[in-house]
């Protein structure tokens, strides 16, 4: 194909790009905002997606399997936990006005300058390899496209113009507003739109090589069952091959979070934290949908090609070639090329936003020059800085890829990139769920990780293409063997990266905790960590919760947050917040410490936090707090929520307690009205007996001529109302001891069959009278009981006259047992009569309770004797209960505990 | 006989023997024809073959109350000059209000004066001693 031709498509493609984020960027400005969605969010995030998805993961499969893989269940793993983690990451940013992963850390650890351009340094360092194979990417499609062989020592050749090209691209594109805050409508536009146009692609070319050069999946199987290595490909490696897939998923885990493209897409230009609600299922549905070809597409490209023929990484391509499908192929080039374009575009624009605000910044602030005025010039220079820094990075990762990213897939030098970012692992999640990690363990952790980052994967690849002598990967550095690149300490039988990341991470983290707890904060960090820990906490009283102490003049900040961000944004912010901090203007021009931090954090959204934090410190004058000053001050605006939250606790506690009172007068109601009952129930049954006696009485007395068998009739009956009346009144004088817990129990061990026999005695003359045949069976020798024994007599005397009364009357039986079960004892008192039927055999314990049946109804008797009993067998601790069935007697029977070891038994 | 028909006759209802005696000594003693029931079913077989002048009526009673039953008096046409005499251990201000609205001619509480029970049934049937 001709070479031009595909040039001129690159830049036509190019220059859509640019119109399509130009259309975004107006879309924006009119208010009809094309990027608030969750689903342009979501394939934003797919930039993760590179060439070497797209070129690479061909590449990997066809030489190792399935192993290709990992790198995509390591996001997919992480997307549910975004929730936890990138939700938290997101507001602290939007709170702080962080933009870059560098900055991030940084503000973690005090706005430490060191930090963040340790932080830059490594992410330079680190990303570089995985831009220089974008570039690869984009020279090797070319080159296989048109059919031209790359000249490796040619200079300058195509893949350095592709690097300018896409360095002023970048610049035109990415550096037009300098607040780095300032969401890239355009360009996530533009990333969405190369998310959608490489997976269409991708696909349409794996549907080609499966359907059409193929006869489908179980063709191309069948057929690839030939290739030797097949088993190979389609097993895990048992040797190592599980600690291998783990540390890439590990690996893949941690870049999806802080590979600093990944930071601006998810975290910077994120525009409502709900949208992570979505991305976290269309992420990983995309990873899967873009690698549903990948397999067939790898093992058909074996198929086709005799090995060693044509680099596997260039399959999807080269597969269209060889059939013919010139278009096909110029689409299947141009998915690449968004792709890799794609990730150069956001990654060197978050490199140069990092660089600039963490590199160059804070030495340019630092200089007289800078600091006595010319702060004017600051924006320009910034800008220059930045676009500088573009053209820098890519001419690195030119310089990178002709020295280094040549000889390696893309997959091997990326992952290279991938270790590198995992650096930032323990000092960033450990800054936002652990408040006592210092700037010194992160520091510590940083260093070390990276050193052994350099050492373990850097360096061999440097031994590899001859820039350092093989001598050190195998005999290791200056002859030492515990230094082996490969085998570090004596390490072995570890995979390179598996055995560099046990190291990076194991002593990274642990130098991280470590010093963490061996170093003192200082109030800003500890302020800081505060803040970040409990971001949720805090985020809308952001700026009353930090804590800044010393004199300022509002000039002296007016003018400088005018040097930034101009005349016209600067008033309009200062009224925002004096809207929402309403304070009168004072007399002395001294600044309300609030708004310091309020321009601070103004700043840093332009040159980044340290840098900020060094600009104000330059016009106000600070004085030093102490950490008790800092907590005290923490603790008071966080007192603003609490207090709220106690509020809205306490009006629920109130209603809880109203609803608790409501329901305790019910119950108190309840128990008043039973009371009512209870009197009115007593003074009833009194009037009864009372009535007979006062009627027969007066009877009496009129009537002097009566017979003297009616005046008998009339005085017995006089005389036995007399008695029932003193029963009733005996009766309701116990139960009301009973009830109120006045009763007291003379408890003395007492035989059962004694106190059985005392009862029976009592009734003796009764029984006899009716014809009642009565047995009595208690069993010998038991344990004596616990009990008082007048009482236990009135419960057994009351239960045998029940009985009495109510036994077949022609033929009455009573039999009285007691016997020793299951650790009491337990008696019964079973009469003949007609039972009582199921519904009146709980109602019978209650007081005054009058059987419906009245033939069953106690021809006298008080309705109180059966309450009586049951308060007696329950304060003995026992249980009183009757079985019956209608027609076939019942049987009344209690329990008694029996305390076993007795000392006082035999008494 | 003759003097029997001229005998006005009268219901006692109550549930309790031992006031039912006294009262179907003092009836009869003051020359009514005396019937007795021991509930409320009873009560109302006695109306219905009887047709009393006077109804001596006990409330609380196990199956059909007192109040129930002189409603059901007063719904009979048969029974339209008979009075009704509630006879009562309830004493309560709106149990008594309670029996008149239900129709009674008297309520008087228990435990009561034999002599004033008899002079107001006297005054209430026009016996009034000549």
């Amino acid at each position: 194909m001709n070479y031009w031709l595909v040039i001129g498509v690159s830049f036509c493609y190019l220059a859509l790009l640019f119109g399509l984020a130009s259309w975004a960027e107006t879309r924006s400005a009119a208010g009809k905002s094309f990027v608030s969605n969750p689903y342009i969010y979501a394939l934003s995030m797919a930039v993760y997606c590179t060439a070497w998805t797209y070129y690479g993961s061909v590449g990997r499969a066809a030489t190792s399997g399935l192993e290709y893989l990992a790198i995509y269940i390591g996001p997919t793993l992480m997307a549910p936990l975004w929730w936890v983690v990138l939700r938290k990451i997101i507001r602290i940013c939007k709170v702080q006005r962080i933009t870059t992963i560098a900055d991030f850390i940084s503000s973690r650890y005090g706005k430490n300058i060191t930090l963040g351009s340790i932080v830059t340094v490594v992410c330079v360092l680190g990303v570089i390899p995985y831009i220089s194979i974008q570039l690869k990417a984009i020279a090797s499609s070319l080159s296989v496209l048109t059919s031209t062989t790359m000249e490796a020592e040619a200079f300058p050749d195509t893949s350095f113009f592709i690097a300018i090209g896409l360095a002023l691209f970048t610049i035109v594109y990415g550096t037009r507003h300098i607040e780095a805050t300032e969401r890239h409508e355009g360009m996530v536009t533009a990333i969405a739109f190369e998310s959608v146009l490489k997976l269409v692609v991708f696909i349409v070319a794996g549907v080609f090589v499966t359907y059409f050069v193929f006869n489908g999946f179980d063709d191309i199987m069948a057929q690839a069952v030939q290739l030797p290595d097949f088993e190979e490909l389609m097993t895990f490696r048992s040797e190592g091959g599980y600690g291998e897939w783990f540390w890439m998923i590990f690996l893949s885990m941690l870049a999806i979070l802080f590979l600093p493209r990944q930071f601006q897409v998810a975290v910077v230009e994120n525009v409502n934290e709900q949208h992570l609600n979505k991305a976290m299922w269309l992420f990983p549905l995309y990873l899967f949908v873009i690698n549903i070809f990948v397999l067939p597409i790898a093992l058909g490209g074996r198929l086709l090609f005799a090995p060693g023929s044509i680099d596997a990484d260039m399959f999807v391509l080269a597969i269209p070639l060889s059939q013919g499908q010139g278009v096909l192929a110029l689409l299947v080039y141009l998915g690449g090329f968004s792709a890799a374009t794609s990730m150069v575009i956001v990654a060197t624009i978050a490199l140069s936003v990092m660089m600039s605000n963490n590199l160059v910044m804070p030495l340019m602030v630092g200089t007289p020059y800078f600091k006595t005025g010319n702060q004017d010039r600051l924006t320009r220079f910034l800008i220059y800085s930045r676009r500088l820094c573009i053209l820098l990075v890519l001419v690195l990762a030119y310089l990178y890829y002709k020295g280094v990213a040549e000889y390696y897939s893309l997959v091997e030098v990326g992952l290279v990139s991938f270790a590198a970012v995992a650096q930032f692992a323990p000092a960033v999640i450990g800054g936002i769920f652990w408040k006592e990690g210092t700037k010194g363990g992160a520091l510590a952790g940083i260093i070390m990780g990276s050193v052994l980052w350099f050492y373990t994967l850097v360096v061999p690849s440097m031994v590899g293409v001859s820039m350092l002598p093989t001598s050190v990967m195998s005999e290791g550095a200056f002859g030492i063997a515990l230094l082996k690149p490969f085998e570090l300490f004596g390490l072995q039988g570890l995979d390179y990266i598996s055995h560099a990341m046990f190291w990076t991470m194991s002593l990274n983290t642990a130098l991280y905790i470590g010093v963490s707890l061996l170093s003192r904060q200082t109030s800003q960090e500890r302020n800081q960590a505060e803040v970040f820990v409990d971001i949720f906490r805090y985020s809308t009283v952001y700026e009353s919760s930090i804590i800044w102490k010393g004199t300022a003049y509002l000039p002296d900040i007016r003018s400088l947050l005018i040097s930034f961000l101009g005349e016209q944004r600067t008033e309009s912010a200062l009224q925002t917040f004096h809207r929402k901090y309403p304070a009168p203007e004072s007399e002395t021009g001294l600044a309300d410490p609030k708004l310091v931090t309020y321009a601070e954090k103004l700043l840093s959204g332009v040159i980044g936090s340290s840098s900020a934090h060094i600009m104000v410190g330059s016009v106000v004058k600070e004085e030093e707090i102490s950490i008790d000053e800092v907590l005290d001050i923490l603790r008071e605006s966080q007192q603003l929520i609490s207090m709220n939250n106690e509020l809205r606790r306490k009006s629920k506690e109130l209603r809880l307690a109203t609803g608790q009172l409501r329901s305790a007068n019910e119950r108190l109601k309840q128990l008043d009205e039973l009371k009512d009952e209870f009197l009115s129930t007593v003074t009833h049954e009194l009037r009864t007996p009372l009535t007979s006696i006062r009627a027969l009485s007066e009877i009496l007395y009129d009537n002097p001529e009566l017979e003297r068998e009616d005046q008998e009739h009339f005085l017995q009956t006089i005389v036995k109302e007399s008695e029932r009346l003193s029963r009733l009144i005996t009766q309701v004088l116990d139960l009301e001891r009973f009830e109120s817990g006045k009763q007291e129990l003379n408890i003395a061990p007492v035989q059962l069959r004694e106190v059985v026999k005392e009862s029976v005695e009592a009734l003796e003359r009764l029984i006899e009278e009716k014809g009642i045949t009565l047995v009595v069976d208690v069993q010998q020798n038991l344990p004596p009981l616990l009990a008082d024994r007048d009482r236990l007599i009135q419960v057994l005397v009351n239960l045998i006259s029940n009985a009495i009364k109510f036994c077949n009357p022609e033929q009455g039986e009573i039999t009285v047992s007691g016997y020793w079960i299951d650790g009491q004892v337990k008696v019964n008192v079973m009469d003949n009569g007609k039972g009582i039927d199921q519904e009146s055999q709980e109602q019978i314990f209650d007081k005054f309770y009058q059987a419906r049946n009245q033939n069953i109804r106690k021809p006298e008797g008080s309705g109180l004797g059966l309450a009586i009993c049951k308060k007696i067998i329950v304060s003995h601790k026992g249980r009183l209960w009757v079985d019956s069935e209608p027609g076939k007697g019942a049987k009344f029977s209690f329990t008694l505990p029996v305390n076993v070891p007795v000392p006082a038994a035999k008494a | 006989m003759k003097q029997e028909k001229e005998k006005l006759k009268i219901l006692v209802v109550d549930d309790e023997p031992s006031i039912l005696m006294p009262l179907e000594f003092l009836m009869r003693k003051n020359g009514f024809q005396v019937f007795i029931a021991r509930n409320g079913t009873e009560a109302m077989e006695s109306v219905n073959s009887e047709l009393p002048q006077v109804v001596v009526l006990d409330i609380m009673m196990p199956d059909v109350d007192g109040y129930e039953v002189c409603r059901r008096i007063r719904e009979k046409k048969e029974m339209s000059g008979a009075k009704v005499i509630f006879l009562s251990a309830k004493t309560k201000e709106a149990d008594i209000k309670k029996g008149y609205a239900a129709g009674a001619d008297l309520y008087i509480p228990k435990p009561f004066s034999t002599r004033f029970l008899m002079e107001k049934i006297k005054e209430l049937t026009g016996t009034v001693s000549k």
